[in-house]
């Protein structure tokens, strides 16, 4: 192969992360991801199943990779994450997060304004003060800072994984050849 | 299955060509001198994944724009499919049709999976003077992303000065 450089994370896992699990766990799972790909709600089912095999040993962060042309309303998707988790905290981060992947695909207008704004509001935030957040871009930059993190670490669509600072070419759609590689940067 | 040795490498003048960008309109390797050009081989459109890999680059465009680089995608499918192509995708540059006679262009960079009939994922990254700075062959599989090219870009950038009476 003439592989002359090898993707790697950078900047690494730090407090400008969104992250669940323990700090100091041996392995570091970070995602790439775009709320309205339907990829990566796949990869947010998935997941559950993945982490419970590695039972606390892992460390999950998420950062935002939206393709907007193919996603129209991924940008803003990913900056009402950012607005509730700024008033409502890291909690609030990964309610909006879930939430926003679990009704993805309810239908063509599940990630407009309208819907985040209530996501927001069932996530612990206020409807108001996102969509004034989303008006205003208030967080456009934050995730666009994501955006470039992402493609100069190597992200080459989404969900892109890195695994302790490495990126993840491997299946991550089957659980147990997913769990099966983090197993391996655990031992 | 093109052999990684062959993809032309680094130092080499890149090999002219001259194909279809619509139906009806055609540009050459001589019409993006004096800047910097990528090229990106890949083997074909409507990819089954989002977040394809043109999709990416399309995304990341104005970052190539700010080192003055123009990108041109490149594969064996007809002008037709890649207007259609492009249209689904939001692609904001070209997209080259290699496609009669069929990959020879691909053939000249070293790019071409002779089995399967398509350009391989292989990208150049060409100075103004038209030759190779940077080239990598992924496996056809694995998105090779855009970090390659950006530091390639910015290799290049430290290498050349700005010409002058440039307008950045």
């Amino acid at each position: 192969m003439s592989a002359s450089y090898v993707s790697v994370l950078r900047p690494d896992v730090s407090d400008r992360d969104h992250s669940r699990g323990p700090e100091d766990a041996p392995v570091t799972l970070v995602e790439y991801g775009d709320f309205q790909c339907p990829h990566c709600a796949r990869a947010h089912r998935v997941l559950p199943h993945v982490l419970r095999q590695l039972d606390g040993r892992v460390r999950f962060v998420f950062r935002h990779f939206p393709i907007t042309s193919s996603h129209p309303d991924a940008m803003h998707a990913a900056e009402a994450s950012e607005s509730v988790a700024a008033s409502v905290g890291e909690e609030g981060f990964w309610r909006m997060h879930d939430l926003m992947y679990e009704h993805q695909s309810d239908g063509p207008d599940s990630l407009d304004d309208r819907h985040l704004a209530a996501y927001a509001e069932r996530a612990g935030g206020d409807a108001a003060d996102v969509l004034r957040d989303l008006a205003a871009g208030t967080y456009e930059e934050y995730v666009k800072e994501d955006f470039m993190n992402g493609v100069r670490s190597g992200v080459n669509g989404t969900p892109t994984f890195f695994i302790n600072g490495r990126r993840y070419d491997g299946e991550w759609a089957v659980p147990e050849m997913f769990a099966a590689a983090l197993e391996e940067a655990a031992s | 299955m093109s052999d990684p040795s062959t993809i032309l490498p680094a130092g080499t003048p890149a090999p002219d060509f001259k194909l279809r960008v619509t139906p009806d309109q055609s540009v050459s390797l001589a019409d993006f001198r004096g800047r910097p050009l990528i090229i990106a081989f890949y083997p074909g459109d409507f990819s089954p994944v989002c977040g394809d890999q043109m999709s990416l680059y399309n995304e990341v465009l104005h970052e190539f724009r700010k080192h003055d680089a123009e990108l041109l995608g490149v594969s064996v499918d007809s002008a037709w499919c890649h207007a259609a192509f492009a249209k689904s995708r939001n692609l904001h540059f070209p997209l080259l049709s290699d496609f009669e006679p069929k990959g020879e262009i691909a053939r000249r960079y070293g790019a071409y999976r002779a089995k399967e009939g398509t350009a391989a994922r292989a990208l150049f990254v060409l100075d103004g003077d038209g030759v190779i700075r940077w080239s990598y062959l992924s496996p056809v599989g694995v998105n090779p992303g855009a970090d390659g090219i950006l530091n390639a870009l910015e290799a290049l950038g430290a290498h050349q000065p700005a010409p002058s009476g440039a307008a950045r």
